[in-house]
Protein backbone atom coordinates (compact mmCIF):
# COMPACT_ATOMS: atom_id res chain seq x y z
CA UNK A 1 0.00 0.00 0.00
CA UNK A 2 1.59 3.20 -1.30
CA UNK A 3 0.03 6.54 -0.42
CA UNK A 4 -0.86 6.97 -4.21
CA UNK A 5 -3.30 3.86 -3.67
CA UNK A 6 -5.03 5.18 -0.41
CA UNK A 7 -7.74 7.10 -2.19
CA UNK A 8 -8.91 3.81 -3.68
CA UNK A 9 -9.68 2.62 -0.19
CA UNK A 10 -13.03 1.95 1.47
CA UNK A 11 -14.05 3.50 4.68
CA UNK A 12 -13.80 0.35 5.85
CA UNK A 13 -10.76 -0.61 4.79
CA UNK A 14 -9.14 2.58 5.16
CA UNK A 15 -10.29 2.38 9.01
CA UNK A 16 -8.71 -1.30 9.24
CA UNK A 17 -5.09 1.35 8.50
CA UNK A 18 -6.29 3.68 10.63
CA UNK A 19 -6.51 1.13 13.48
CA UNK A 20 -3.58 -0.83 13.18
CA UNK A 21 -1.57 2.68 12.93
CA UNK A 22 -0.32 1.54 9.13
CA UNK A 23 -1.56 5.12 8.20
CA UNK A 24 -2.37 8.33 10.10
CA UNK A 25 -5.33 10.61 9.83
CA UNK A 26 -2.55 13.17 8.01
CA UNK A 27 -1.23 10.64 5.71
CA UNK A 28 -4.63 10.10 4.43
CA UNK A 29 -5.21 13.45 3.60
CA UNK A 30 -2.33 14.41 2.02
CA UNK A 31 -2.63 11.32 -0.14
CA UNK A 32 -6.59 12.77 -0.81
CA UNK A 33 -4.94 15.89 -1.22
CA UNK A 34 -2.59 14.39 -4.11
CA UNK A 35 -5.48 12.67 -5.48
CA UNK A 36 -7.70 16.06 -5.86
CA UNK A 37 -4.67 17.48 -6.97
CA UNK A 38 -4.19 15.15 -9.92
CA UNK A 39 -8.08 14.46 -10.85
CA UNK A 40 -10.36 17.44 -10.07
CA UNK A 41 -9.19 19.48 -12.90
CA UNK A 42 -11.20 16.78 -15.26
CA UNK A 43 -14.10 16.28 -12.78
CA UNK A 44 -14.70 19.63 -11.02
CA UNK A 45 -16.44 17.79 -8.08
CA UNK A 46 -15.95 20.25 -5.36
CA UNK A 47 -16.83 23.94 -4.72
CA UNK A 48 -14.45 24.78 -1.76
CA UNK A 49 -12.05 22.47 0.30
CA UNK A 50 -10.06 23.65 3.88
CA UNK A 51 -7.36 20.85 4.21
CA UNK A 52 -5.91 23.37 7.15
CA UNK A 53 -8.81 22.70 8.53
CA UNK A 54 -9.20 19.31 8.26
CA UNK A 55 -5.55 18.59 9.21
CA UNK A 56 -6.08 20.46 12.67
CA UNK A 57 -9.59 18.21 12.79
CA UNK A 58 -6.92 14.92 11.87
CA UNK A 59 -4.86 16.35 15.07
CA UNK A 60 -7.61 15.79 17.48
CA UNK A 61 -9.28 12.73 15.73
CA UNK A 62 -9.75 9.04 17.40
CA UNK A 63 -9.13 6.24 14.79
CA UNK A 64 -10.48 4.09 17.73
CA UNK A 65 -14.15 5.78 16.87
CA UNK A 66 -16.73 4.70 14.68
CA UNK A 67 -15.30 7.32 11.69
CA UNK A 68 -12.30 8.40 13.23
CA UNK A 69 -9.55 10.30 10.76
CA UNK A 70 -12.03 9.29 7.93
CA UNK A 71 -12.55 12.42 5.54
CA UNK A 72 -15.81 12.95 4.38
CA UNK A 73 -17.09 15.31 1.40
CA UNK A 74 -20.04 17.67 2.30
CA UNK A 75 -22.84 18.47 -0.30
CA UNK A 76 -22.72 22.28 -0.51
CA UNK A 77 -26.04 23.13 0.92
CA UNK A 78 -25.46 21.19 4.61
CA UNK A 79 -23.92 24.08 6.69
CA UNK A 80 -20.34 23.30 8.27
CA UNK A 81 -19.18 26.38 10.86
CA UNK A 82 -16.40 28.28 9.15
CA UNK A 83 -16.71 26.84 5.51
CA UNK A 84 -18.86 28.16 2.71
CA UNK A 85 -22.34 26.64 2.69
CA UNK A 86 -23.50 28.40 -1.69
CA UNK A 87 -25.32 26.25 -2.55
CA UNK A 88 -24.05 26.32 -6.38
CA UNK A 89 -25.76 29.59 -5.86
CA UNK A 90 -25.00 33.72 -6.56
CA UNK A 91 -27.36 34.67 -3.77
CA UNK A 92 -25.08 33.06 -1.21
CA UNK A 93 -22.03 33.22 -2.93
CA UNK A 94 -20.20 35.02 0.08
CA UNK A 95 -22.26 33.47 2.71
CA UNK A 96 -20.14 31.35 5.52
CA UNK A 97 -22.29 28.78 7.77
CA UNK A 98 -22.31 29.91 11.64
CA UNK A 99 -22.79 26.53 13.22
CA UNK A 100 -22.68 22.94 11.97
CA UNK A 101 -25.71 21.04 10.71
CA UNK A 102 -27.00 18.41 13.09
CA UNK A 103 -25.31 15.50 10.76
CA UNK A 104 -21.69 17.30 10.54
CA UNK A 105 -22.10 17.09 14.76
CA UNK A 106 -22.93 13.73 14.92
CA UNK A 107 -20.14 13.35 12.30
CA UNK A 108 -17.43 15.31 14.12
CA UNK A 109 -18.85 13.02 17.19
CA UNK A 110 -17.51 9.86 15.74
CA UNK A 111 -14.15 10.80 14.27
CA UNK A 112 -14.79 11.92 11.21
CA UNK A 113 -13.85 14.85 9.37
CA UNK A 114 -15.56 17.27 6.86
CA UNK A 115 -13.11 18.83 5.10
CA UNK A 116 -14.60 20.18 1.46
CA UNK A 117 -17.85 20.95 0.18
CA UNK A 118 -19.25 19.52 -3.18
CA UNK A 119 -20.83 21.07 -6.91
CA UNK A 120 -24.33 20.68 -6.97
CA UNK A 121 -27.30 21.89 -9.04
CA UNK A 122 -28.41 25.41 -7.64
CA UNK A 123 -30.40 24.81 -4.16
CA UNK A 124 -30.94 21.17 -5.16
CA UNK A 125 -33.28 21.61 -7.89
CA UNK A 126 -31.61 19.66 -10.89
CA UNK A 127 -30.51 15.69 -12.09
CA UNK A 128 -27.56 17.34 -13.92
CA UNK A 129 -25.69 19.37 -11.46
CA UNK A 130 -25.73 21.18 -14.27
CA UNK A 131 -27.85 24.18 -12.74
CA UNK A 132 -24.52 25.11 -10.51
CA UNK A 133 -23.83 28.72 -10.84
CA UNK A 134 -20.39 27.68 -10.50
CA UNK A 135 -19.40 24.73 -12.71
CA UNK A 136 -20.22 22.21 -14.76
CA UNK A 137 -18.68 18.34 -12.99
CA UNK A 138 -18.37 15.71 -15.31
CA UNK A 139 -18.83 12.30 -14.68
CA UNK A 140 -16.00 10.43 -14.12
CA UNK A 141 -16.96 7.32 -16.12
CA UNK A 142 -16.74 9.52 -19.28
CA UNK A 143 -15.91 13.59 -19.00
CA UNK A 144 -18.65 14.37 -21.72
CA UNK A 145 -21.50 13.40 -19.33
CA UNK A 146 -23.03 14.55 -16.09
CA UNK A 147 -22.29 13.02 -12.80
CA UNK A 148 -26.30 12.66 -12.20
CA UNK A 149 -28.01 15.89 -9.71
CA UNK A 150 -28.29 17.22 -7.62
CA UNK A 151 -25.37 15.53 -5.76
CA UNK A 152 -23.83 15.15 -8.62
CA UNK A 153 -20.24 16.70 -7.11
CA UNK A 154 -20.57 14.14 -3.94
CA UNK A 155 -20.84 11.24 -6.23
CA UNK A 156 -18.39 12.49 -8.62
CA UNK A 157 -16.19 12.94 -5.76
CA UNK A 158 -16.50 9.29 -4.45
CA UNK A 159 -16.50 8.05 -7.99
CA UNK A 160 -13.02 9.29 -8.97
CA UNK A 161 -11.76 8.50 -5.70
CA UNK A 162 -11.36 11.93 -4.11
CA UNK A 163 -13.88 11.08 -1.70
CA UNK A 164 -13.71 8.32 0.55
CA UNK A 165 -17.28 8.97 1.00
CA UNK A 166 -19.98 12.21 0.96
CA UNK A 167 -23.01 13.06 2.19
CA UNK A 168 -25.60 14.90 -0.37
CA UNK A 169 -29.47 15.05 -0.09
CA UNK A 170 -32.35 13.64 -1.68
CA UNK A 171 -35.27 15.83 -2.39
CA UNK A 172 -36.88 13.54 -5.26
CA UNK A 173 -33.83 11.65 -6.31
CA UNK A 174 -31.02 13.72 -5.43
CA UNK A 175 -28.91 10.99 -4.05
CA UNK A 176 -29.60 8.01 -5.82
CA UNK A 177 -29.98 9.02 -9.42
CA UNK A 178 -26.57 10.54 -9.04
CA UNK A 179 -25.04 7.65 -7.65
CA UNK A 180 -26.52 5.30 -9.92
CA UNK A 181 -25.12 7.55 -13.06
CA UNK A 182 -21.50 7.70 -11.18
CA UNK A 183 -21.45 4.19 -10.28
CA UNK A 184 -21.31 4.55 -6.74
CA UNK A 185 -23.94 3.62 -3.42
CA UNK A 186 -26.13 6.07 -2.60
CA UNK A 187 -28.69 6.37 0.54
CA UNK A 188 -31.91 8.58 0.66
CA UNK A 189 -32.83 7.52 4.35
CA UNK A 190 -37.01 7.59 5.42
CA UNK A 191 -38.03 11.19 6.18
CA UNK A 192 -37.58 11.88 10.03
CA UNK A 193 -34.71 9.38 9.91
CA UNK A 194 -31.87 12.21 9.58
CA UNK A 195 -32.10 15.21 10.84
CA UNK A 196 -32.12 18.42 8.84
CA UNK A 197 -31.00 21.03 10.91
CA UNK A 198 -28.45 23.12 9.05
CA UNK A 199 -29.39 22.01 5.74
CA UNK A 200 -30.43 24.74 3.52
CA UNK A 201 -34.53 24.31 2.80
CA UNK A 202 -35.49 23.24 -0.82
CA UNK A 203 -38.68 21.35 -0.38
CA UNK A 204 -38.94 21.22 3.58
CA UNK A 205 -41.64 17.79 3.69
CA UNK A 206 -39.66 15.87 1.12
CA UNK A 207 -35.68 17.14 1.65
CA UNK A 208 -33.32 14.14 3.63
CA UNK A 209 -29.63 14.10 3.80
CA UNK A 210 -27.81 10.72 3.29
CA UNK A 211 -24.60 8.87 2.47
CA UNK A 212 -23.01 8.67 -0.93
CA UNK A 213 -19.98 5.81 -0.55
CA UNK A 214 -18.08 3.33 -2.83
CA UNK A 215 -19.78 0.22 -0.74
CA UNK A 216 -23.12 -0.13 0.87
CA UNK A 217 -21.38 -1.62 4.32
CA UNK A 218 -19.58 2.29 3.92
CA UNK A 219 -22.99 3.57 3.70
CA UNK A 220 -24.72 1.77 6.68
CA UNK A 221 -21.75 3.29 8.66
CA UNK A 222 -22.68 6.84 7.61
CA UNK A 223 -26.04 6.01 8.49
CA UNK A 224 -25.18 5.25 11.78
CA UNK A 225 -23.40 8.24 12.69
CA UNK A 226 -26.00 10.67 11.24
CA UNK A 227 -29.67 9.08 11.89
CA UNK A 228 -31.05 9.66 14.99
CA UNK A 229 -33.51 11.78 17.02
CA UNK A 230 -32.72 15.85 17.35
CA UNK A 231 -34.12 18.29 19.24
CA UNK A 232 -33.31 20.95 17.00
CA UNK A 233 -35.87 19.29 14.17
CA UNK A 234 -39.41 18.52 15.15
CA UNK A 235 -40.01 16.53 12.29
CA UNK A 236 -36.97 14.30 13.14
CA UNK A 237 -38.34 11.00 14.67
CA UNK A 238 -37.90 10.06 17.91
CA UNK A 239 -37.20 6.33 17.28
CA UNK A 240 -34.03 4.70 18.17
CA UNK A 241 -31.13 3.96 15.55
CA UNK A 242 -30.52 0.31 15.28
CA UNK A 243 -27.05 -1.14 13.82
CA UNK A 244 -27.15 -0.58 10.36
CA UNK A 245 -24.14 -3.21 9.80
CA UNK A 246 -25.87 -6.00 12.27
CA UNK A 247 -27.54 -7.80 9.33
CA UNK A 248 -24.65 -7.33 7.04
CA UNK A 249 -24.14 -10.39 5.73
CA UNK A 250 -27.49 -12.48 6.27
CA UNK A 251 -28.24 -14.13 3.29
CA UNK A 252 -31.71 -12.95 1.59
CA UNK A 253 -33.58 -16.67 1.37
CA UNK A 254 -37.16 -16.06 1.50
CA UNK A 255 -36.93 -12.20 1.53
CA UNK A 256 -39.73 -11.00 -1.24
CA UNK A 257 -38.69 -8.01 -3.23
CA UNK A 258 -41.62 -6.26 -5.15
CA UNK A 259 -41.20 -5.67 -8.94
CA UNK A 260 -43.74 -2.82 -9.47
CA UNK A 261 -45.17 -3.69 -12.72
CA UNK A 262 -46.04 0.07 -13.56
CA UNK A 263 -42.36 0.76 -13.71
CA UNK A 264 -41.80 -1.08 -16.71
CA UNK A 265 -42.28 2.03 -19.11
CA UNK A 266 -41.30 2.36 -22.13
CA UNK A 267 -38.10 4.38 -22.53
CA UNK A 268 -35.89 2.53 -20.07
CA UNK A 269 -32.79 2.05 -22.17
CA UNK A 270 -33.12 -1.40 -22.97
CA UNK A 271 -29.05 -1.91 -21.46
CA UNK A 272 -30.67 0.11 -18.37
CA UNK A 273 -33.73 -2.94 -18.69
CA UNK A 274 -31.26 -6.15 -19.07
CA UNK A 275 -29.39 -5.00 -16.42
CA UNK A 276 -32.43 -4.60 -14.23
CA UNK A 277 -33.67 -8.01 -15.17
CA UNK A 278 -30.32 -9.70 -14.86
CA UNK A 279 -30.38 -8.62 -11.07
CA UNK A 280 -33.90 -9.92 -10.70
CA UNK A 281 -32.32 -13.40 -11.99
CA UNK A 282 -29.46 -13.01 -10.03
CA UNK A 283 -31.76 -11.87 -6.56
CA UNK A 284 -33.62 -14.95 -7.09
CA UNK A 285 -30.45 -17.21 -7.40
CA UNK A 286 -29.66 -15.86 -3.72
CA UNK A 287 -33.07 -17.39 -2.67
CA UNK A 288 -35.18 -14.15 -2.45
CA UNK A 289 -38.72 -14.38 -3.71
CA UNK A 290 -40.01 -12.09 -6.55
CA UNK A 291 -43.59 -10.99 -6.48
CA UNK A 292 -45.06 -8.69 -8.82
CA UNK A 293 -46.97 -5.87 -7.29
CA UNK A 294 -48.86 -2.79 -8.64
CA UNK A 295 -48.15 0.76 -7.46
CA UNK A 296 -51.35 2.43 -9.20
CA UNK A 297 -51.13 5.95 -8.88
CA UNK A 298 -47.35 5.66 -10.10
CA UNK A 299 -48.43 8.09 -13.37
CA UNK A 300 -49.00 10.95 -11.17
CA UNK A 301 -45.83 10.91 -8.80
CA UNK A 302 -44.13 13.64 -11.05
CA UNK A 303 -46.78 15.85 -11.28
CA UNK A 304 -47.79 15.88 -7.89
CA UNK A 305 -43.83 15.65 -6.77
CA UNK A 306 -43.09 19.13 -9.12
CA UNK A 307 -46.05 21.18 -7.66
CA UNK A 308 -45.64 20.49 -3.90
CA UNK A 309 -41.69 20.52 -4.14
CA UNK A 310 -41.87 23.81 -6.32
CA UNK A 311 -44.60 25.24 -3.39
CA UNK A 312 -42.18 24.48 -0.74
CA UNK A 313 -39.08 25.97 -2.47
CA UNK A 314 -41.09 28.96 -3.63
CA UNK A 315 -41.96 29.31 0.17
CA UNK A 316 -38.64 28.48 1.66
CA UNK A 317 -36.55 30.86 -0.94
CA UNK A 318 -38.70 33.97 -0.05
CA UNK A 319 -35.97 34.29 2.79
CA UNK A 320 -33.28 35.51 0.29
CA UNK A 321 -34.17 38.91 0.81
CA UNK A 322 -30.82 40.96 0.73
CA UNK A 323 -30.86 42.10 4.18
CA UNK A 324 -29.26 39.37 6.47
CA UNK A 325 -26.99 37.79 4.21
CA UNK A 326 -26.38 36.61 0.66
CA UNK A 327 -26.30 38.58 -2.49
CA UNK A 328 -27.76 42.46 -2.59
CA UNK A 329 -28.88 44.06 -5.65
CA UNK A 330 -26.89 47.78 -5.75
CA UNK A 331 -28.71 51.18 -5.27
CA UNK A 332 -32.00 50.14 -4.86
CA UNK A 333 -34.83 52.57 -6.08
CA UNK A 334 -37.56 51.42 -3.31
CA UNK A 335 -38.09 48.06 -1.27
CA UNK A 336 -39.81 46.63 -4.09
CA UNK A 337 -36.44 47.42 -6.45
CA UNK A 338 -34.24 45.64 -4.20
CA UNK A 339 -36.36 42.41 -3.38
CA UNK A 340 -37.34 42.10 -6.87
CA UNK A 341 -33.31 42.64 -8.33
CA UNK A 342 -31.46 41.13 -5.82
CA UNK A 343 -33.40 37.58 -6.43
CA UNK A 344 -32.92 38.27 -10.42
CA UNK A 345 -29.17 39.08 -10.05
CA UNK A 346 -29.19 35.62 -7.18
CA UNK A 347 -31.34 33.17 -8.80
CA UNK A 348 -30.34 31.04 -11.65
CA UNK A 349 -32.95 30.06 -14.23
CA UNK A 350 -33.89 26.44 -12.89
CA UNK A 351 -34.57 28.12 -9.07
CA UNK A 352 -36.30 31.47 -10.80
CA UNK A 353 -38.67 28.59 -12.97
CA UNK A 354 -39.49 26.76 -9.68
CA UNK A 355 -40.39 29.93 -7.57
CA UNK A 356 -42.75 31.32 -10.25
CA UNK A 357 -44.28 27.83 -10.80
CA UNK A 358 -44.34 27.33 -6.26
CA UNK A 359 -45.78 31.04 -6.63
CA UNK A 360 -48.52 30.12 -9.02
CA UNK A 361 -49.62 26.88 -7.63
CA UNK A 362 -50.12 28.20 -3.96
CA UNK A 363 -51.91 31.30 -5.07
CA UNK A 364 -55.43 32.62 -5.07
CA UNK A 365 -57.54 30.65 -7.52
CA UNK A 366 -55.20 27.63 -8.52
CA UNK A 367 -54.27 26.19 -4.73
CA UNK A 368 -57.11 24.03 -4.72
CA UNK A 369 -56.42 22.63 -8.35
CA UNK A 370 -52.85 22.40 -8.05
CA UNK A 371 -51.34 22.50 -4.91
CA UNK A 372 -54.34 20.76 -3.01
CA UNK A 373 -55.07 18.02 -5.35
CA UNK A 374 -51.03 17.41 -5.50
CA UNK A 375 -51.08 16.74 -1.95
CA UNK A 376 -54.07 14.30 -2.53
CA UNK A 377 -52.57 12.32 -5.03
CA UNK A 378 -49.89 12.06 -2.64
CA UNK A 379 -51.90 10.81 -0.30
CA UNK A 380 -52.81 8.30 -2.82
CA UNK A 381 -48.98 7.17 -3.48
CA UNK A 382 -48.11 6.75 0.16
CA UNK A 383 -51.51 4.17 0.35
CA UNK A 384 -49.97 2.35 -2.90
CA UNK A 385 -46.86 1.64 -1.19
CA UNK A 386 -48.53 0.89 2.05
CA UNK A 387 -50.31 -1.70 0.18
CA UNK A 388 -47.14 -2.97 -1.36
CA UNK A 389 -45.66 -3.28 1.97
CA UNK A 390 -48.09 -5.85 2.92
CA UNK A 391 -47.03 -7.97 0.49
CA UNK A 392 -43.20 -7.44 -0.11
CA UNK A 393 -40.02 -6.48 1.96
CA UNK A 394 -38.50 -4.38 -0.54
CA UNK A 395 -39.50 -2.87 -4.14
CA UNK A 396 -36.44 -3.37 -6.79
CA UNK A 397 -36.34 -1.04 -10.54
CA UNK A 398 -33.61 0.94 -11.97
CA UNK A 399 -32.94 4.19 -9.86
CA UNK A 400 -32.50 5.99 -13.80
CA UNK A 401 -34.79 5.23 -17.26
CA UNK A 402 -30.98 6.12 -18.62
CA UNK A 403 -27.09 5.96 -17.94
CA UNK A 404 -25.29 9.28 -17.92
CA UNK A 405 -26.54 11.83 -20.27
CA UNK A 406 -24.15 14.07 -22.34
CA UNK A 407 -23.73 17.39 -21.02
CA UNK A 408 -26.35 19.65 -22.59
CA UNK A 409 -28.12 17.20 -23.64
CA UNK A 410 -31.71 17.81 -21.13
CA UNK A 411 -30.88 21.14 -20.08
CA UNK A 412 -33.13 23.35 -21.96
CA UNK A 413 -35.99 21.24 -21.44
CA UNK A 414 -37.13 21.34 -18.05
CA UNK A 415 -40.08 18.72 -18.22
CA UNK A 416 -37.40 15.81 -19.99
CA UNK A 417 -35.30 17.54 -17.15
CA UNK A 418 -37.83 16.30 -14.67
CA UNK A 419 -39.59 13.00 -16.20
CA UNK A 420 -35.81 11.74 -15.37
CA UNK A 421 -36.24 11.74 -11.60
CA UNK A 422 -39.62 8.76 -12.46
CA UNK A 423 -38.40 5.86 -10.53
CA UNK A 424 -37.02 8.38 -7.70
CA UNK A 425 -39.57 10.85 -6.62
CA UNK A 426 -41.96 8.73 -4.87
CA UNK A 427 -40.21 7.92 -2.46
CA UNK A 428 -39.75 11.43 -1.28
CA UNK A 429 -43.45 11.45 -1.62
CA UNK A 430 -44.46 8.47 0.69
CA UNK A 431 -41.24 9.18 3.25
CA UNK A 432 -40.34 5.75 2.68
CA UNK A 433 -36.24 4.98 2.36
CA UNK A 434 -34.23 3.97 -0.76
CA UNK A 435 -30.91 2.51 -1.88
CA UNK A 436 -29.14 2.68 -4.97
CA UNK A 437 -26.41 0.47 -6.00
CA UNK A 438 -24.13 -0.44 -9.10
CA UNK A 439 -25.72 -3.29 -11.02
CA UNK A 440 -24.06 -3.24 -14.80
CA UNK A 441 -22.84 -1.47 -17.39
CA UNK A 442 -24.12 0.45 -20.85
CA UNK A 443 -21.97 0.25 -23.47
CA UNK A 444 -21.84 3.22 -25.72
CA UNK A 445 -20.86 3.43 -29.66
CA UNK A 446 -17.51 4.38 -28.59
CA UNK A 447 -16.73 1.55 -26.46
CA UNK A 448 -17.51 3.51 -23.22
CA UNK A 449 -18.86 1.71 -20.46
CA UNK A 450 -21.35 3.91 -18.12
CA UNK A 451 -22.48 2.99 -14.73
CA UNK A 452 -26.24 1.06 -14.34
CA UNK A 453 -28.14 1.93 -10.95
CA UNK A 454 -30.44 -0.60 -8.97
CA UNK A 455 -32.85 1.04 -6.98
CA UNK A 456 -34.47 -0.53 -3.60
CA UNK A 457 -36.94 1.05 -2.08
CA UNK A 458 -37.75 0.26 1.83
CA UNK A 459 -40.89 0.83 3.72
CA UNK A 460 -40.02 3.60 6.43
CA UNK A 461 -37.72 3.02 9.54
CA UNK A 462 -36.46 0.32 7.27
CA UNK A 463 -32.86 1.39 6.21
CA UNK A 464 -31.76 -1.82 7.66
CA UNK A 465 -33.55 -4.19 5.93
CA UNK A 466 -32.56 -2.36 2.10
CA UNK A 467 -29.08 -2.33 3.36
CA UNK A 468 -28.68 -5.78 4.09
CA UNK A 469 -30.41 -6.87 0.81
CA UNK A 470 -28.42 -4.48 -1.14
CA UNK A 471 -25.14 -6.20 0.67
CA UNK A 472 -25.96 -9.39 -0.17
CA UNK A 473 -26.50 -8.43 -3.70
CA UNK A 474 -22.88 -7.10 -3.91
CA UNK A 475 -20.62 -8.81 -2.24
CA UNK A 476 -22.35 -11.76 -4.92
CA UNK A 477 -21.25 -9.86 -7.83
CA UNK A 478 -18.42 -7.71 -8.86
CA UNK A 479 -19.66 -4.43 -10.19
CA UNK A 480 -18.55 -1.92 -7.55
CA UNK A 481 -15.06 -3.51 -7.78
CA UNK A 482 -14.72 -1.58 -11.37
CA UNK A 483 -13.42 2.08 -10.83
CA UNK A 484 -13.80 4.20 -13.71
CA UNK A 485 -11.08 4.35 -16.42
CA UNK A 486 -9.93 7.68 -15.62
CA UNK A 487 -7.10 9.37 -17.82
CA UNK A 488 -3.61 10.19 -15.79
CA UNK A 489 -2.20 13.43 -18.00
CA UNK A 490 -2.86 15.79 -15.55
CA UNK A 491 -0.85 13.50 -12.93
CA UNK A 492 2.06 13.78 -15.39
CA UNK A 493 1.67 17.24 -16.52
CA UNK A 494 2.01 17.81 -12.49
CA UNK A 495 4.69 15.47 -11.10
CA UNK B 1 -58.49 21.90 -19.34
CA UNK B 2 -56.75 24.29 -20.99
CA UNK B 3 -57.65 27.56 -19.27
CA UNK B 4 -56.20 26.20 -15.81
CA UNK B 5 -52.79 26.15 -17.88
CA UNK B 6 -52.75 29.92 -18.49
CA UNK B 7 -50.21 31.05 -15.64
CA UNK B 8 -49.70 34.59 -16.40
CA UNK B 9 -45.67 34.97 -15.36
CA UNK B 10 -44.70 38.80 -15.61
CA UNK B 11 -47.68 38.89 -12.83
CA UNK B 12 -46.29 35.83 -10.99
CA UNK B 13 -43.08 37.06 -11.07
CA UNK B 14 -44.15 40.29 -9.29
CA UNK B 15 -46.01 37.90 -6.28
CA UNK B 16 -42.74 36.50 -5.79
CA UNK B 17 -40.95 39.90 -5.36
CA UNK B 18 -38.41 38.53 -8.62
CA UNK B 19 -37.71 40.63 -11.40
CA UNK B 20 -37.28 39.08 -14.60
CA UNK B 21 -36.13 40.09 -18.26
CA UNK B 22 -38.24 40.15 -21.36
CA UNK B 23 -36.68 37.12 -22.78
CA UNK B 24 -37.24 35.00 -19.17
CA UNK B 25 -40.61 36.04 -19.15
CA UNK B 26 -41.20 34.55 -22.43
CA UNK B 27 -39.18 31.37 -22.06
CA UNK B 28 -40.80 30.86 -18.54
CA UNK B 29 -43.95 31.52 -20.26
CA UNK B 30 -43.57 28.62 -22.48
CA UNK B 31 -41.98 26.55 -20.55
CA UNK B 32 -44.15 26.52 -17.40
CA UNK B 33 -47.30 26.29 -19.98
CA UNK B 34 -45.89 22.91 -20.69
CA UNK B 35 -45.44 22.16 -17.24
CA UNK B 36 -49.00 22.92 -16.00
CA UNK B 37 -50.42 20.99 -18.89
CA UNK B 38 -48.68 17.54 -17.90
CA UNK B 39 -49.93 18.54 -14.47
CA UNK B 40 -53.49 18.42 -15.59
CA UNK B 41 -52.94 14.52 -15.19
CA UNK B 42 -53.60 15.31 -11.51
CA UNK B 43 -57.22 15.71 -12.55
CA UNK B 44 -57.55 12.43 -13.52
CA UNK B 45 -57.39 10.09 -10.23
CA UNK B 46 -60.40 10.08 -8.08
CA UNK B 47 -60.03 12.24 -5.08
CA UNK B 48 -62.97 12.85 -3.62
CA UNK B 49 -62.74 11.02 -0.39
CA UNK B 50 -58.73 11.93 -0.16
CA UNK B 51 -57.59 13.88 2.19
CA UNK B 52 -54.24 15.76 1.50
CA UNK B 53 -51.12 14.88 2.64
CA UNK B 54 -48.82 17.86 3.91
CA UNK B 55 -46.28 15.69 5.32
CA UNK B 56 -44.44 12.39 4.46
CA UNK B 57 -44.77 11.28 8.19
CA UNK B 58 -48.00 12.27 10.27
CA UNK B 59 -46.33 13.70 13.28
CA UNK B 60 -48.05 16.06 15.37
CA UNK B 61 -47.11 17.82 18.77
CA UNK B 62 -44.02 18.14 19.35
CA UNK B 63 -43.03 20.11 22.75
CA UNK B 64 -40.22 20.81 24.57
CA UNK B 65 -39.23 22.97 27.71
CA UNK B 66 -39.30 26.92 26.98
CA UNK B 67 -35.95 27.12 28.35
CA UNK B 68 -33.19 29.79 27.39
CA UNK B 69 -30.43 28.94 25.04
CA UNK B 70 -27.24 30.49 23.93
CA UNK B 71 -27.70 32.36 20.49
CA UNK B 72 -25.63 34.37 18.01
CA UNK B 73 -24.42 37.31 19.18
CA UNK B 74 -24.79 40.76 16.96
CA UNK B 75 -21.37 40.41 15.69
CA UNK B 76 -21.94 36.59 14.30
CA UNK B 77 -25.47 37.53 13.63
CA UNK B 78 -23.99 40.42 11.06
CA UNK B 79 -21.21 38.23 10.17
CA UNK B 80 -22.72 37.27 6.71
CA UNK B 81 -25.02 40.62 6.28
CA UNK B 82 -24.59 42.64 2.66
CA UNK B 83 -24.76 45.76 4.17
CA UNK B 84 -24.73 46.71 8.21
CA UNK B 85 -23.92 49.62 10.33
CA UNK B 86 -23.61 50.21 14.12
CA UNK B 87 -24.59 46.57 14.70
CA UNK B 88 -27.69 46.70 12.70
CA UNK B 89 -28.82 45.72 9.41
CA UNK B 90 -29.31 47.95 6.99
CA UNK B 91 -32.63 47.90 4.96
CA UNK B 92 -33.69 49.51 2.31
CA UNK B 93 -36.66 51.93 2.86
CA UNK B 94 -39.85 51.44 3.43
CA UNK B 95 -41.90 54.75 4.64
CA UNK B 96 -41.02 57.97 2.88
Amino acid sequence: MTALDLPRLNIAELQTLLRQREVSPREVLEALRSRIAEVEPQIDAYLSIDFDDALKQAERTDVNLALGGVPIAIKDIISVAGQPCTCASKILQDYRALYDATVIRKLRAVGAIPFGKTNMDEFAMGSSTENSSVKLTRNPWDVSRVPGGSSGGSAAAVAADTAFGALGTDTGGSIRQPAALSGVVGVKPSYGRVSRFGLVAFASSLDQAGPLTKTVRDAAMVMNAIAGPDAQDSTCLNEAVPDYTADLGRDVRGIRLGLPKEYMIEGIDPQVRAAMEKAVAHFNSLGAEIIDVSLPHTEYAIASYYMIASAEASANLARFDGVRYGHRAENPRNVFDHYGRTREEGFGPEVKRRIILGTYVLSSGYYEAYYARAQKVRTLIRRDFAEAFQKVDALISPTSPVPAFPLGEKSSDPLQMYLADIFTNAANLAGICGISLPCGFARIENGTQLPVGLQLLGNALDEGRILQIAYAYEQSTDWHKQRPPMKRETSNARL
Amino acid sequence: MAELAQIDVAHVAKLARLDLTKEETKLFQAQLGRVLEYAEKLREPDTSYVEAAAHAVPIFNIFREDEPRAGFTAEEALSNAPRQANGLFIVTKVVE
